[in-house]
């Protein structure tokens, strides 16, 4: 009963100071506002860029094409062995007549060159396509398979895979560093923000402390300040996160440049990233303002 | 059982300053003390040390059972629940008018609003400022408002009264009714009554308990006195 009093109290108090001293509130709040943006931003960033990898990813095959002359003996030991490898998620086997009938069915002129030819002139190859676990690792992969009998060649698209996730990697580690950079750089300024709410009553602390208040009594409202302004700071980038990521998806049609990169859809995504926003900003606030009234609590 | 133990203590400021040498005395529930001494004999000191403001450099300190020199920074505000402390700058909330000044202290430690009424009521009574509840303070005189901080200090109906110069700012006339009110407060209430001043006629007028401190000796401890003898 007492500590619902309390709370209470607290939260009368901090809504008080919250509209007395509206300036420096407005300075805190904007600030909080310009870092959750950005963190937005980052966030929307990242998913998107994870979401496509990992589209891609799925993508991703290693073509093993096998020598002409390989008996259907040899081909049941390599697919054996081909199991038997950690990376391997899943494979497909393609005799080289199913390769001709794919083929023809395509392109007409295709059909007419390839109709001349029978099962035993048949040019093409028998071929495997394997999925893998680990993405990263697959040149690895594709290099043991290459050393395996009666395998001709393995192709993966080398060159553009590797620089592809490279890049992706590189592309997730900058926008979580900068994200950690961000929340970093507005706990300080909320830290000193709320530090001149404080300060202007510095006096009104140290007689609570005078008359017995205890150390949480008078820490709570100023908490509680603190996760207000994290959330009138966190208004405007949901607002932006919502409706310019809604905008952003229907202008595109869903896809950038081609139907390889995917945006995420925006109907839930859109609620988590408000919710994470939300959530950065109340914490955010909450150690600014704690931290900050931390030093007034040793009289 | 005394309700103030002072034992071997010795306060060292960090600039080097010794404010206090080898103090020890008890202090009995219900007395009226009188801490008295020339500037810089370490009467603050030693009140503060009792509220813990200060903590002593050595020794043991007892109020009302608690050991106030191993207090916490967090449990502080057990120790202040059983003290009063009034001051010579009186220490009001200036925005805050004359009740609301002293209901802050039930408020601070979460008194309901039908018992913070009735206590600061009381409380107001007892200095004499019913009259003038709704007034701010600086529309009272040094002497009301050193009035409403004594109410404030006693509306939770603490064990001791820590009082540092309290006459301090205030002519002969003023002084005396702030003592009279003490004198009432530690009669009526029973608290005891802890007061630190330079004020020489007071003192004498009143023979009370006395302290003598001089260049943080103790002097003098003396059931009751004057300033000289």
């Amino acid at each position: 009963m007492k500590f619902f009093r309390m709370l209470r109290r607290s939260i009368r108090d901090s809504f008080k100071s919250v509209f007395r001293n509206f300036s420096l509130s407005l300075a805190s709040i904007s600030c909080i506002t310009i870092t959750l943006i950005i963190v937005a931003v980052s966030i929307l960033i990242t998913f998107n860029v994870q979401n496509f990898t990992r589209e891609m990813e799925k993508d991703l095959t290693i073509v093993v094409f096998l020598e002409g002359d390989t008996t259907e003996e040899e081909v049941k030991t390599i697919k054996e062995k081909l199991e038997t490898m950690s990376n391997v998620e899943s494979l497909t086997y393609q005799s080289k007549a199913a390769v001709k009938e794919e083929m023809s069915k395509e392109n007409e002129i295709f059909n007419e060159v390839m109709s001349s030819w029978s099962d035993e002139n048949n040019p093409l190859k028998d071929t495997f396509q394997v999925k893998v676990k680990v993405v990263e690792r697959i040149s690895n992969t594709a290099k043991k398979i290459e050393r395996l009998d009666k395998v001709s060649s393995v192709k993966y698209g080398e060159g553009m895979v590797d620089n592809l996730i490279e890049a992706f990697e590189a592309a997730k580690k900058v926008s979580y560093g900068m994200v950690i950079a961000l929340i970093l750089v507005t706990v300080f300024l909320i830290i000193n923000t709320i530090k001149l709410t404080i300060f202007s009553r510095k006096r009104e602390i140290s007689i609570m402390r005078l008359v017995g208040a205890s150390n949480f009594t008078i820490k709570t409202p100023f908490i509680i300040e603190g996760m207000i302004l994290g959330i009138l700071g966190a208004i405007i980038p949901i607002l932006i996160v919502c409706f310019g990521y809604i905008a952003l998806y229907n202008h595109f049609d869903g896809y950038l440049y081609s139907k390889m990169i995917t945006l995420i859809e925006p109907e839930p995504f859109i609620y988590m990233v408000s919710g994470i926003v939300l959530v950065i900003g109340i914490i955010v606030g909450m150690i600014g303002s704690s931290s900050a009234v931390r030093k007034y609590l040793k009289v | 059982m005394d309700l103030i133990r002072v034992k071997n203590v010795n306060k060292q400021y960090k600039n080097g300053v010794t404010a206090i040498y080898d103090l020890s005395l008890n202090i009995k529930k219900g007395s009226f003390v009188f801490v008295i001494g020339g500037s810089g004999s370490g009467k603050s000191t030693f009140i503060k040390m009792l509220y813990r403001e200060e903590k002593p450099t050595s020794g043991e300190i007892y109020v009302g059972g608690i050991n106030v020199a191993k207090l916490r920074n967090s449990k502080v505000y057990k120790l202040r629940r059983k003290l009063g402390i009034v001051f010579q700058d009186y220490r009001l909330l200036p925005k805050l008018t004359v009740y609301e000044n002293v209901a802050f202290t039930m408020e601070s430690i979460g008194a309901t609003k039908s018992e913070t009424r009735r206590k600061v009521l009381k409380a107001l009574e007892l200095v004499g400022l019913k009259g003038k509840i709704h007034n701010y303070p600086d529309q009272l005189s040094g002497g009301e408002q050193q009035r409403v901080a004594i109410a404030r200090a006693i509306v939770n109906e603490p064990r001791i009264l820590l009082c540092d110069e309290p006459t301090g700012n205030l002519d002969p006339d003023r002084s005396m009714e702030i003592v009279k009110v003490l004198e009432e407060i530690n009669k009526t209430c029973g608290t005891t009554i802890i007061m630190a001043t330079h004020d020489k006629e007071i003192v004498n007028k009143m023979q009370k308990e006395i302290i003598l401190l001089k260049d943080g000796r103790l002097i003098k401890h003396l059931e009751k006195g004057g300033y000289e003898e």
